[in-house]
């Protein structure tokens, strides 16, 4: 058995940010455990730019993000195990993990950080009929091919679903070539970033169908076609609306799930609206000493909030391992009116500094106020011109307020209309 | 006249209306920050974008590596920009920063790998 004071579960950019942040708040012994052959995660097939913005101040590239964070690690004694996966982790905070060269490995950690990602939702959970015709794929799918194995997977294509990694495919795709004649979004809005609609379909005249889902696909061996058809608000398709699309390739965007196997295998507890684990602000799980971030935890768009959250992760992490489990007292965050979900779920009132809660809206609000309400009083209003579920906002609970809140406290976070 | 857009030089995605009449711009509103006003201003006079793509590989690790212009070129040439991307190969080693091609198309802008191959 080996030991070492944390183990990173996942090298993509939550994982590296967190062994990072907890290196330099003094952890010794850290292995980060990654199942791909190489750091980076996901990043390494994401090779538009639009990353870093936040956090570098300049836009890099996906591999240019992951690269600038592969070169930091390599500069430590942090340990790294790339082809390796992680198949358990116990309540002791064992880890079980399998490789070639070691063959079954068992490690003993002080503390886990959790980064495993998030994969795409698979054809399998939506409800298209049909045949199993070759050419149907998820976006990221593709991604992968074009841009890791340099290979175009179709001509002509749909795409359904528009989340950020759809209608990045859908440049992709056309700039080598290919013609992208529909994106069909089931939703009256889109899922993605705005200024991917404007530079990714509005640039290239692909059109961009809103309340629009595919009901059927054709083809025996190959895809040949797809029927799509319109929506009603109830989200069935309107049987006078439908439409045959040729294409030979339709790729789904329909929505990314954390990778949450091993959280809910030891049993931690998961928020059922994000599908990550339930954090306190420092992103520690219900299990002491165990940490999430990044995807695994909640959806992020972008990837700079994924590093500053890991962050927090790995210096929580260091906490705990250094000094022991903190006197704690929780107040749950409660959402209010338009809020779907908040990050973290509770907070430990006996934190000095500041704590910041991301959250989504669940629909489309112009001209709206982000409230913050504690024990019924409006700690912040907020104007926003514009609320989307496709960006993630956040509101912060200054240091101040928090010292003077109880047990009983309760925190709110609402729009107004 | 009168045009509204959406800034696309950040994440943040704010709208933007332009007052202009041919190339000469009178007034830019809506931004938030700098970049937008300049990047409303391009997009009357001489609209430019960044691209990405790949490019092959001789005995690497992955048989493609990922390039980037260096700076925006015009919308126009971008798929003039492609087919001199698609054209090339290089050998591995692939380092990232590395020049592919230099001054594409004539517009000063280079070809640069994104990732070590
Ligand atoms: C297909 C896809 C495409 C995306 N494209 C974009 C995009 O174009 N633009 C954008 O802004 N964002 C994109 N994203 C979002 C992007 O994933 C995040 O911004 C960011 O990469 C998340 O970082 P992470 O470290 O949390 O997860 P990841 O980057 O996914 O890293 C998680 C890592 O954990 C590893 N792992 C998982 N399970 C195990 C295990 N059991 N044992 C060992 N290792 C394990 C995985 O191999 C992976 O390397 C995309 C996401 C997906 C799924
Ligand atoms: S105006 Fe500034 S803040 Fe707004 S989208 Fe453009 S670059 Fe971003």
């Amino acid at each position: 058995m080996l030991n070492y004071d944390l183990v990173v579960v996942g090298g993509g950019p939550a994982g590296m940010a967190a062994a990072l942040k907890a290196k330099e708040c003094g952890v010794k012994d850290i292995v980060i455990l990654e199942r791909a052959e190489t750091l980076g995660g996901i990043l390494e097939q994401c090779i538009h730019s639009g990353f870093g913005l936040t956090y570098f101040k300049e836009e890099l590239s996906g591999p240019e993000y992951a690269a600038r964070f592969i070169d930091l690690v390599e500069k430590t004694d942090i340990a790294v195990k790339c082809d390796t996966m992680v198949l358990d982790i116990d309540e002791n905070n064992l880890v079980t993990a399998v490789n070639k060269k070691d063959g079954l490995l068992k490690i003993q950690a002080k503390a886990i950080v959790l980064a495993m990602g998030c994969r795409e939702r698979p054809r399998g959970a939506l409800e298209i009929s049909g045949t199993r015709a070759s050419g149907i794929m998820t976006a990221g799918t593709a991604q992968k091919y074009v841009n890791l194995d340099g290979y175009m997977p179709g001509k002509k294509v749909v795409i359904l679903g528009s989340g950020d990694i759809g209608l990045i495919m859908a440049r992709r795709m056309t700039l080598e070539g290919a013609e992208v004649k529909v994106v069909c979004e089931l939703m009256p809005f889109s899922g993605g970033l705005t200024r991917n609609i404007v530079q990714c379909l509005n640039d290239y005249n692909i059109p961009l169908r809103l309340s629009t889902t595919v009901v059927e696909t054709h083809g025996k061996d190959r895809l040949e076609g797809v029927t799509i058809a319109q929506v009603d608000e109830h989200l069935q398709p309107i049987e006078s609306t439908k439409e045959y699309i040729e294409c030979d390739t339709l790729m789904l965007s329909v929505g990314l799930i954390p990778e949450n196997e091993l959280t809910k295998n030891v049993g931690i507890a998961i928020d059922r609206v994000t599908n990550g684990a339930s954090v306190d602000e420092m992103r520690q799980t219900d299990h002491p000493g165990v940490f999430a971030c990044g995807n695994v935890l909640h959806v992020h768009d972008l990837v700079d909030f994924v590093t500053m959250e890991a962050q927090l992760a790995g210096e929580g992490a260091a906490d705990y391992i250094l000094n022991g489990a903190k006197e704690t007292v929780y107040v749950p965050t409660t959402t209010g009116n338009g809020v779907r979900y908040i990050v973290p779920q509770r907070v430990n009132i006996k934190n000095p500094n500041d704590v910041k809660l991301y959250f989504r809206v669940g629909r489309i609000f112009k001209n709206a106020k982000v409230v913050l309400e504690i024990d019924g009083n409006v700690i912040s209003s907020k104007k926003k011109i514009k609320l989307a579920p496709g960006e993630m906002e956040d509101v912060v609970i200054p240091a101040s307020v928090l010292a003077g809140m109880t047990e009983n406290s309760t925190i709110t976070v609402r729009v107004e209309e | 006249m009168k045009r509204d857009l959406i800034c696309v030089a950040c994440p943040r995605g704010c709208m933007i209306t332009v007052e202009y009449e041919g190339t000469e711009v009178y007034s830019v509103t809506g931004n938030t920050c700098k970049r937008g006003e300049e990047y409303a201003r391009t997009e009357i006079v001489n609209p430019t974008r960044n691209i990405a793509s790949t490019v092959k590989v001789n005995g690497g690790v992955h048989p493609v590596v990922p390039v980037k212009t260096s700076a925006p070129i015009p919308k126009t040439m971008i798929f003039d920009c492609m087919r001199e991307i698609n054209a090339v190969t290089v050998d591995a080693p692939v380092k990232l920063g590395q020049v592919i091609i230099p001054d594409v198309l004539g517009t000063g802008v280079n070809i640069v790998a994104t990732n070590n191959d």
